[in-house]
């Protein structure tokens, strides 16, 4: 029987963790390149977003402009109030402000890119439709005729 | 001096510094999923634009919506859930119904809505205008194509929009 002890001696091989490395650094890569550093750094008003099912994907996200609409933040409501405002970027602006904003982002893009940009209108759900109306009209008047309403995926009985 | 032998660098701890990282961006990153609701605006009025056509009023569907959120539809009030078999009936018509559209080309809705609407009711009240559409759109390509809607080439897509085209009009009066 002297044959068959002498492969217990081993007992069970270790696992090598000699890959562990190489899976984790797969991962993290991953995760890098999914990362999105949030577009707009501070949020200055309150979004909400209202539910819809008809919806469609972003999928060139380079390509499109945001504008929020909603209540001003806790920290702002001492200085501009509860009335809902709209922020372009990181600061608060007017409707007036929504053209030209549009017209600079619109000036840093490539000459085929042009009539491919959207802008995504990211509004709380409980503004009034006069503010959102202002936003339409300018963008009417600088020829950003696409739009898009930001929604989250829902039926819309979850709007009232 | 004497030579000595090259230590080698341990490399045990690089699954850490690695874990550590890979912790970091699991945590920052969202997977921001991004939808919405697509709508082309029209173009802004030109100085020369000739003035709107006639158009027959069975071929309009008036939406109104007031500052309290509740709605009529030709008059009658009515809820989220009503306006999407209604606009079914309004636009598949083909004239049958003497009040509705003669045809799907010339059906327009209309939407019209206050300044103190909410969005939230405004956005309702497209989906379910888009979801009646869609549903058209669907079962006629499923007829002419035998396919849905979103699997038909370019060319076929063209065909079923120009068959039911979308026409929602908006108005904001003053």
């Amino acid at each position: 029987m002297g044959k068959f002890s002498k492969k217990k001696e081993g007992g069970t091989p270790a696992i090598s963790t000699a890959s562990l490395p190489d899976i984790v650094f797969m991962l993290l890569f991953f995760f890098m390149v999914a990362t999105v550093m949030r577009e707009s750094g501070e949020k200055k008003v309150q979004v909400n977003m209202p539910s819809a099912d008809q919806v469609k994907k972003i999928e060139k996200k380079n390509l499109v402009t945001y504008i929020y609409v909603g209540k001003p933040i806790k920290k702002y409501q001492a200085k501009f109030g509860t009335a809902p405002r709209i922020q372009i970027d990181d600061a608060f602006a007017d409707a007036k402000d929504v053209g030209p904003a549009f017209l600079k982002f619109k000036s840093t893009k490539r000459e085929e890119e042009k009539p491919l940009l959207m802008t995504s209108i990211k509004a709380d759900k409980d503004v009034g439709m006069g503010i959102i109306n202002d936003i339409k009209e300018e963008l009417r008047k600088v020829n950003a005729l696409k739009i898009n309403y930001s929604t989250k995926k829902g039926g819309v009985e979850a709007n009232k | 001096m004497a030579k000595r032998k090259l230590q080698e660098i341990n490399a045990g701890s690089m699954a850490d510094i690695a874990f550590l990282l890979l912790i970091f961006f699991l945590v920052t990153t969202t997977m921001e999923s991004n939808y919405g609701i697509r709508r082309k605006l029209p173009p802004p009025p030109a100085a020369d634009t000739p003035p709107p056509p006639k158009i027959k009023k069975k071929n309009v569907l008036e939406i109104n919506i007031n500052g309290q959120d509740q709605m009529l539809i030709e008059g009658d009030l009515a809820q989220d859930k009503d306006i999407k078999p209604l606009a079914i009936k309004f636009i598949t018509n083909n004239g049958k119904d003497p009040n509705m559209s003669d045809n799907p080309q010339k059906a327009i809705i209309s939407i019209k809505h206050t300044r103190e609407t909410t969005y939230k009711k405004y956005i309702s009240v497209y989906n379910e205008l888009l979801a009646a559409y869609n549903e058209i759109r669907n079962k006629y390509a499923r007829q002419k194509f035998g396919k849905p809607f979103d699997q038909l080439t370019e060319e076929q897509q063209k065909i079923v929009k120009d068959a039911y085209p979308q026409k929602i009009a908006e108005s904001m009066p003053k």
